[in-house]
């Protein structure tokens, strides 16, 4: 079973939701980047998501896409993430997963990615740019180096389209919430419920809620319906302003 | 060829979540677009409305200087002055037929979001432009007309506050009013099924000039054909029905903007590699690394990192030579075809009529027929302060 999926399980069997907090690698900058994560891991996170940054984040609101730029501008490439990461192995208790856009990981090589993912202890990989339709080969880099290709599907994922991503899916499968990009909203879709149950139906990995959560109030109405919640930009917005990751992840504890 | 694809190129690299419009997209494709309904209205707007077929103008004076023959496909005259209003009457009554009540566009230069502004205005549908900050400043006139039609305007500061980044909002935007919306994309780039809709749209260009320069040249085929290359969709349109004509050479422009060492172009096929952006699979403008650089070229509508996926594979089969122009030359060219001939091109056709130009010596004696892709008045303000 894939790293991921047995540490949101863990969370389960404790009777909690899973926790995915997600940061830009070499935010807020290089170094403490690194303690970042340290804090998360201390904290319960059972995956940490690290973006790769991009030029061009067509799936990202205001929040991710600045602080990735950011990171873009101080140097940080996946060179460098892999590099750290393959450092720190077997440091972290959570499931690492990298989340990025295709180009840069086109770039770095597939094959030569699905190996560095490995020796990094990376058993996850978003690829936002990427539908089911253009997936196969990155599933084929990937997958042997037991790295698993999350699913995104949201609001406007018909069933049908639902059984093509879940057929072989490992990990968790990753719900976003809303129709739109990244980043915190007040309130959250009624139709949310709905679809979660369709999903529940579709696959059988754990499936986590994902873009606008900033607080585990948000979560109550979909309970038994999600496993884990994934947070983002409400994570960048509180180190931004000067606060730890340890106090972020307080109330979901 | 898999589906979406010319050769290697061109794909669907875009969210999930954009999947549905796109399918739905291409099912109105299917469906629509060759009912006999959307046919006939078609047809009527372009005639009534764009002032189709659009002239092909032999331009004595600029021929005699140069030593050749040099014919003008004149997509200028259209109404609101270029070639983009093809395509988004098009987008537009297909749109409609699909229901939605909103277009939304991306533009460079302001022409697609002029055509699309007229689109929406004569469809009764809504306009919503995005457009970088630096070509809202350098495209004025343009702002001025769409805001007059009814637009609502949006100026992208983030990226580059180009083109590019325009394409980035516009895709978020409709990440969220998919139901509402159709994104009418303004060039033969962007997710299947864009390029290939774009394309039909534009085709109407190549149909026209090579019946019309046959019936003036007693049956023969030009012997260059030319247009300038930012997304792509003059080019496309003008190369589609020249392709299986395999005496015609065909020639796309792309900017080679100051054309100085170390500087930013325009010019991914020329001077970029393969990667993957905006949905497609095509040639960009990148670092090693897969970050997008920056364009850039004295015109606006050619300002873009990436290049349509049919011309990323028109190149790599060799059937379409690619070359740059610089910004120099570009300018240029719109002084001399206007004094020359009364025409004043947009900038970025001034990239096409100067291949003719700085080419003549080889070209000597050859029929050369360039896409005059549109008009110039939206660039006088930069010219201004150039001239
Ligand atoms: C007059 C004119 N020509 C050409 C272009 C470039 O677009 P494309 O390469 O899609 O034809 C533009 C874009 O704004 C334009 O306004």
């Amino acid at each position: 079973m894939n790293a991921m999926q047995i540490k949101i399980e863990e969370a389960k069997a404790r009777g909690k939701v899973g926790l995915i907090p997600f940061l830009p690698a070499g935010f807020p900058d290089r170094e403490q980047f690194w303690k970042e994560l340290e804090e998360l891991d201390a904290a319960g996170a059972s995956v940490i998501e690290i973006g790769m940054p991009f030029s061009d984040p067509v799936a990202d609101g205001p929040v991710v896409e600045k602080a990735s730029l950011q990171c873009l501008a101080d140097g940080v490439n996946l060179a460098w993430i892999l590099t750290e990461l393959r450092k720190r192995k077997g440091q972290f208790k959570a499931a690492l997963l990298l989340m990025g856009y295709l180009n840069p990981i086109y770039q770095y090589g597939l094959d030569k990615f699905g190996k560095d993912c490995e020796a990094a202890g990376v058993s996850g990989l978003i690829v936002a740019d990427m539908p089911h339709e253009e997936s196969q080969f990155v599933k084929d880099a990937v997958e042997p180096h037991g790295v698993a290709l999350v699913p995104l599907i949201g609001l406007n994922t018909s069933k049908e389209r639902m059984a093509l991503y879940a057929e072989g899916a490992a990990g968790f499968c990753y719900f976003v919430s809303v129709l739109g990009t990244t980043g915190q909203r007040d309130a959250l879709p009624a139709r949310i419920k709905e679809k979660l149950a369709e999903a529940r139906e579709v696959f059988d990995i754990p499936i986590a809620l994902g873009f606008g959560i900033k607080h585990p109030d948000q979560l109550e109405q979909f309970e038994g319906l999600m496993d884990a919640a994934i947070f983002g930009s409400a994570l960048i917005s509180h180190i931004e302003s000067g606060r730890s990751s340890d106090s972020f992840m307080e109330p979901w504890k | 060829m898999k589906k979406g694809y010319f050769g290697d190129f061109g794909g669907q690299f875009i969210p999930e979540l954009l999947m549905p419009p796109l399918i739905e997209l291409e099912e109105a494709m299917e469906t629509i677009l060759p009912s006999e309904a959307f046919q006939s209205r078609f047809a009527a707007m372009l005639k009534e409305n764009v002032g189709r077929p659009s002239a092909i103008t032999y331009c004595p004076n600029l021929s005699r200087d140069l030593g050749l023959d040099l014919w003008l496909k004149r997509e200028d005259l259209n109404h609101s002055g270029a070639h983009k209003i093809n395509n988004t009457l098009g987008q537009g009554l297909l749109a409609k037929m699909m229901g939605k009540k909103v277009l939304l566009a991306e533009t460079g230069a302001g022409m697609h979001g002029v055509a699309t502004t007229v689109a929406a205005a004569m469809l009764d549908m809504k306009a919503v432009i995005y457009m970088g900050a630096t070509d809202v400043v350098r495209q004025a006139p343009n702002v001025n007309r769409m805001r007059l039609m009814g637009a609502e305007i949006i100026a992208v500061e983030s990226g580059t506050k180009t083109l590019k980044d325009a394409i980035n909002e516009a895709l978020r935007r409709w990440l969220s009013d998919q139901e509402t919306t159709h994104y009418c994309f303004g060039t033969a780039a962007g997710p299947h099924p864009f390029p290939t809709l774009v394309r039909e749209f534009q085709q109407i260009i190549s149909k026209e000039a090579r019946e019309q320069f046959m019936t003036r040249n007693q049956g023969k085929l030009p012997d260059v054909v030319v247009a300038c290359v930012g997304g792509g969709s003059n080019a496309i349109g003008m190369f589609h029905n020249f392709v299986p004509d395999e005496s015609v050479k065909l020639v796309g422009v792309e900017a080679a903007g100051t054309g100085e060492p170390g500087c930013y172009s325009s010019a991914p096929i020329d001077h970029g590699t393969e990667g993957v952006l905006h949905g497609m699979k095509t040639k960009l403008l990148q670092t090693p690394e897969g970050q997008i650089e920056p364009s850039h070229s004295v015109a606006a509508g050619l300002d873009y990192p990436g290049v349509g996926p049919e011309h990323a594979h028109l190149d790599a089969i060799g059937r379409v030579d690619y070359t740059t122009i610089n910004d120099t030359q570009a300018i240029n060219a719109f002084k001399v075809l206007s004094r020359r001939e009364g025409i004043i091109p947009a900038l970025e056709s001034s990239h096409a009529v100067a291949y003719a130009i700085e080419n003549r010596d080889k070209l000597q004696g050859q029929s050369v027929l360039v896409c005059l892709s549109g008009r110039g008045d939206k660039d006088l303000g930069i010219l201004d302060e150039i001239l």
